[in-house]
């Protein structure tokens, strides 16, 4: 089946997040589609599914005009979507999730999920994935959930199949088997597009390559082209993908973290009994497969984990059962894993957003009321700084792409004097050239002599940026390495491979 | 002991559990010093179990006060020690918690009532009697809130009920039209909280509170201006009286307690049948509970998340407002100034104890009725515990339930938020 959209414009306020978009999939073939944060990818998408409505501009199924006012449409038109964020119900099972919205029912109303549970695992059978129909999802890891997205647009016969970032929170080994059922279903001849950040998996599927910037289409490319040339025409200049890493001396030990254990709050440990060393002009990366801990682990250096045991000392003063406040005046600087929910107050300016963290000091501070003329004129140093991209620094924190947030996250962490940098997925989401801006401003911190302690589910990551990389499987640090690692071996150890 | 040792093992549950099974232990030690030793020797306790014409097991049973107390304090300490022993077993202790509390009770009753006369069916039938509002109350509060939007204008649907229904059986004579009106005055005040809260995203608990002063400023102006005057045509409705339903009617204990009742009190238990099948069998149950919990994902697969949501408020406003009929012609056919007397927000504390379940909510329902009776009943035998106290229960237990002392309670995620699409990004 082929999908053809024409003319599609879309507008929020005063942003234009589509400007007159043409595209088109054919007959048993992958686009990929590339953009910056904010580009209007997922606009776009959503737009096409029904769940938004476009200002103009026409949608073409097999050549014939549809008219796509509710997902219901799309479904009924052989659309499917998996959503960049995942649209599964928690607390329902696997079936639940999957008949919700196409529910048969028999007498007296009753739910009757025999046929739907049939098709389910005949499906699941054929692509090979392992699924339990009676699993209630928010037991299961993520790149099973993934599974039970493609299921279900899979299980209404979807011969357009959009996937939005649907490897975000992959591990390697999943992304693969992910790709490898896109290309079944593409010689099956479903037409497919298909949204990532990720340049190597991009030029890995795709048939053609679409680039949007600013709301528009600016250029198409072959899977052939490097992934520089992908990355230029998506930011609109070049863009350094391999960051460069001087040779450096390694200082004195700055983190020392000694049998360190962590558990949830009904005493389960979810990290266990870990030591580690972090230097002065050294990156130590935790790399690992989400949920193995590492988020305890980053969140407890500046004691966020409330049921914390060991200890933990930062140039020989103990952290553990310091205040946050505290913890980050002795020297740290956080990124924390999700930056709209915890790096930023999303409704708070931009500016204030710069000095959540010095609100109480001079010169921001005089007396108890805060002197929004010093607030305003450090927002626009840091801004320039760190390029900030914003129509103005009294704008919400909610307006900037996700780029933009991180570095308004990284903007304020850097600014107090720090000996350690904390930096948990500090590049999740973010396309290309904010990578390249974030990976820059981490190896400037190691450069300048301090400890950096990265935690990343990205190999790609972790590789660019580690001189020494400790793997974190279950609970625990399997491995530490060094940073000639094969990205095979790295793979393997994240999966809790130890030969 | 080899248990409480073992507690850093369990899971957060089991310890929970625990706990709460050593607190009863401790009230039922006490129990046994206090009022198994510290009772007049000879005194006596009389438990009541006739009511009405139903085949009679026992008349009464008379009981040592003394003895009584001693007897079920450790009956109450046996049954919590077992509990404690099947929950580190990880098995199912429902069935000793029940006897543990059941004996606690008994053990009470035999103290504070010595010398006296304990009618025991009568006191149930009572409990269950003032129990009706809140099940009814609840199950609308569940209906609402299982789809995401928090109903707190309970208590203005229960009183708008009972002052449509007791006016219009007293207007027609009619309690069958009372019965009529009723469901269609609370759907009204779900009707405003619908539309605000769903199509003007108003806050929805603000929302709720400013329906409740709404109702009840409207009920008291017009009971001043219309029922006190003209009493005789406006507040003087017939009542429903009760049905006994045919040979479990007769059943000894159980019989006058359940079957033999008002016709409202059956629509209850077929309400609170159909709403717990509806919930968790059949496809508008499914798309409740999906609406309530992730509507971004519900309308991704087609379901139109507000126009499910305004239907499930407006059902609320049915039920409720059918429970607002039982304070008129479900008793005594008049209506008076506030006489829901708050009962909409204890059927609130009933919906949160009870886990936001059908039966979590009834059971919660019962145990504050029992309460509120029990305080009645020991008054008007002549022991003086402060009403205030009883009347506090609903309350402390609703404290409890949030606070995770029975395990964890969790609203519906999307509770009170309210949905509009803006895409994902
Ligand atoms: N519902 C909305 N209301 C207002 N602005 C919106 C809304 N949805 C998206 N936007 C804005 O439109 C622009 C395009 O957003 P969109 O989510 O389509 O970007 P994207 O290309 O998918 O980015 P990413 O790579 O980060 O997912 C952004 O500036 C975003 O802030
Ligand atoms: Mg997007």
């Amino acid at each position: 089946m082929s999908l053809e959209l024409k003319g599609i414009t879309k507008s929020f306020g005063s942003l234009l997040a589509n400007d007159s978009i043409d595209l088109s999939v054919g007959d048993g073939e992958i686009l990929a589609i590339l953009g910056e944060n904010g580009a209007g990818k997922s606009t776009l998408m959503n737009i096409v599914y029904g769940l938004l409505q476009p200002d103009a501009g026409e949608i073409r199924v097999n050549g014939q005009l549809v008219s796509i006012n509710e997902p219901s449409d799309a479904l009924a038109a052989g659309i499917g979507m998996v959503h960049q964020h995942f649209m599964l119900i928690p607390v329902f099972t696997v079936l639940e999730n999957i008949v919700l919205g196409h529910e048969a029912t028999s007498k007296l109303g009753k739910l009757d999920l025999t046929s739907a549970r049939a098709k389910l695992l005949a499906l699941a059978k054929d692509f090979g994935f392992v699924i339990d129909p009676d699993a209630l999802v928010e037991s299961l890891p993520v790149g099973v959930q993934q599974r039970v997205e493609i299921l279900k647009a899979l299980m209404y016969d979807a011969k357009v199949l959009i996937l939005d970032e649907p490897t975000a929170v992959l591990t390697p080994q999943e992304t693969d088997e992910l790709l490898e059922v896109i290309r079944r279903l593409r010689t099956q001849g479903t037409s497919i597009i298909f949204i990532s950040h990720k340049l190597r998996e991009v030029k890995a599927i795709a048939n053609r390559i679409s680039v949007i910037r600013r709301g528009k289409v600016v250029g198409s490319a072959e899977p052939s082209a490097s992934q520089e040339e992908l990355a230029s025409l998506m930011v609109g200049r070049p863009v350094n993908l391999a960051p460069d890493k001087t040779p450096h001396t390694i200082g004195e030990v700055i983190l020392h973290v000694k049998d360190l254990t962590i558990s949830d709050a009904t005493g389960r440990a979810l990290v266990k009994d870990v030591s580690f060393d972090v230097r002065g002009g050294e990156v130590l990366a935790i790399a690992g497969v989400q949920g193995n801990g590492q988020s305890e682990l980053a969140q407890s250096i500046i004691n966020l984990e409330p049921h914390v045991v060991g200890s933990m000392t930062l140039e020989g003063r103990e952290l553990v059962g310091m205040s946050v406040h505290q913890s980050l005046h002795e020297g740290i600087a956080f990124i924390p894993e999700s930056r709209e929910l915890d790096g930023l107050i999303s409704s708070f300016s931009i500016a204030d957003n710069l000095i959540l963290d010095t609100h109480r000091e001079k010169p921001y501070a005089k007396g108890i009321t805060l002197s929004p003329r010093e607030v305003f004129a450090e927002a626009e140093v840091k801004a320039k700084e760190f390029d900030i991209r914003a129509q103005s620094i009294k704008d919400p924190a909610s307006s900037l792409s996700g780029g933009n947030k991180q570095k308004v996250v990284l903007a304020r962490e850097l600014s107090r004097p720090v000996k350690l940098l904390v930096a948990s997925q500090p590049t999740r989401g973010l396309d290309v050239g904010s990578i390249e801006f974030v990976h820059e401003r981490i190896l400037a911190e190691r450069d300048a002599g301090r400890a950096v302690l990265l935690f990343s589910t990205e190999l790609d990551e972790v590789l660019a940026l580690a001189d020494r990389i400790a793997v974190m499987y279950a609970g625990k640090i399997l491995a530490i390495v060094d940073s000639g690692v094969t990205r095979e071996k790295l793979g393997l150890l994240m999966a809790g491979v130890v030969e | 002991m080899k248990n409480l040792i073992a507690m850093k093992s369990f899971t957060a549950t089991q310890r929970r559990q625990t706990w709460l099974h050593i607190v009863l232990f401790i009230i039922a030690l006490f129990e046994l010093k206090a009022f198994g030793f510290g009772n007049p020797a000879n005194a006596k306790t009389t438990f009541g179990f006739t009511l009405a014409k139903e085949w009679v097991l026992i008349h009464t049973w008379i009981i040592g006060s003394a003895t009584g107390s001693y007897l079920f304090s450790i009956i109450a300490l046996i049954a919590a020690v077992v509990a404690i022993t099947l929950i580190a077993l990880k098995k199912r202790a429902g069935l000793a918690t029940a006897v543990t509390g059941l004996a606690l009770m008994m053990g009470f009753l035999c103290w504070a009532a010595a010398g006296k006369f304990i009618p025991l069916t009568g006191m149930l039938q009572g409990s269950l009697l003032l129990a009706v509002p809140l099940v009814f109350g609840s199950m609308s509060g569940l209906l609402s809130e299982r789809s995401g939007v928090i109903n707190i204008a309970i208590e203005g649907q229960l009183l708008a009920g009972a002052f449509a229904s007791g006016v219009v059986a007293s207007l027609t004579h009619k309690s069958a039209l009372g019965l009529l009106v009723a469901p269609l005055a609370g759907a009204l005040i779900s009707l405003l909280l619908a539309t605000f809260a769903i199509k003007f995203s108003v806050d929805q608990v603000i929302l709720g509170f400013v329906l409740n002063v709404l109702v009840i400023g409207l009920t008291d102006f017009l009971y001043k201006k219309l029922l006190i005057p003209y009493q005789t045509t406006w507040n003087s409705g017939p009542s429903f009286s009760r049905i006994e339903i045919p040979l479990i009617g007769k059943l000894p204990i159980i019989g006058p307690i359940f079957f033999n009742q008002t016709l409202i009190v059956y629509l209850m238990y077929l309400i609170v049948v159909i709403i717990t099948y509806s919930l968790f069998k059949t496809k508008w149950g499914l798309r409740t509970r999906a609406v309530g919990e992730h509507p971004t994902a519900a309308d991704s697969v087609g379901i139109d998340v507000n126009k499910l949501r305004f239907r499930n408020v407006l059902i609320a406003g049915l039920v409720s407002g059918l429970g607002g009929a039982y304070f008129t012609i479900g008793s005594t056919g008049s209506f008076s100034k506030e006489m829901t007397s708050g009962a909409g927000f204890i059927a609130l504390a009933a919906l949160i104890f009870g886990k936001w379940t059908p039966m979590g909510a009834v059971s919660a329902a019962l145990l504050f009725g029992f309460a509120d009776n029990l305080q009645g009943t020991l008054s008007i035998i002549g022991v003086s515990i402060p009403s205030e106290f009883m009347l506090m229960v609903p309350y402390i237990a609703t404290i409890i339930a949030v606070s995770g002392l029975v395990g964890r309670v969790r609203a519906p995620k999307a509770d009170g938020i309210h949905y509009s699409r803006g895409g994902s990004h």
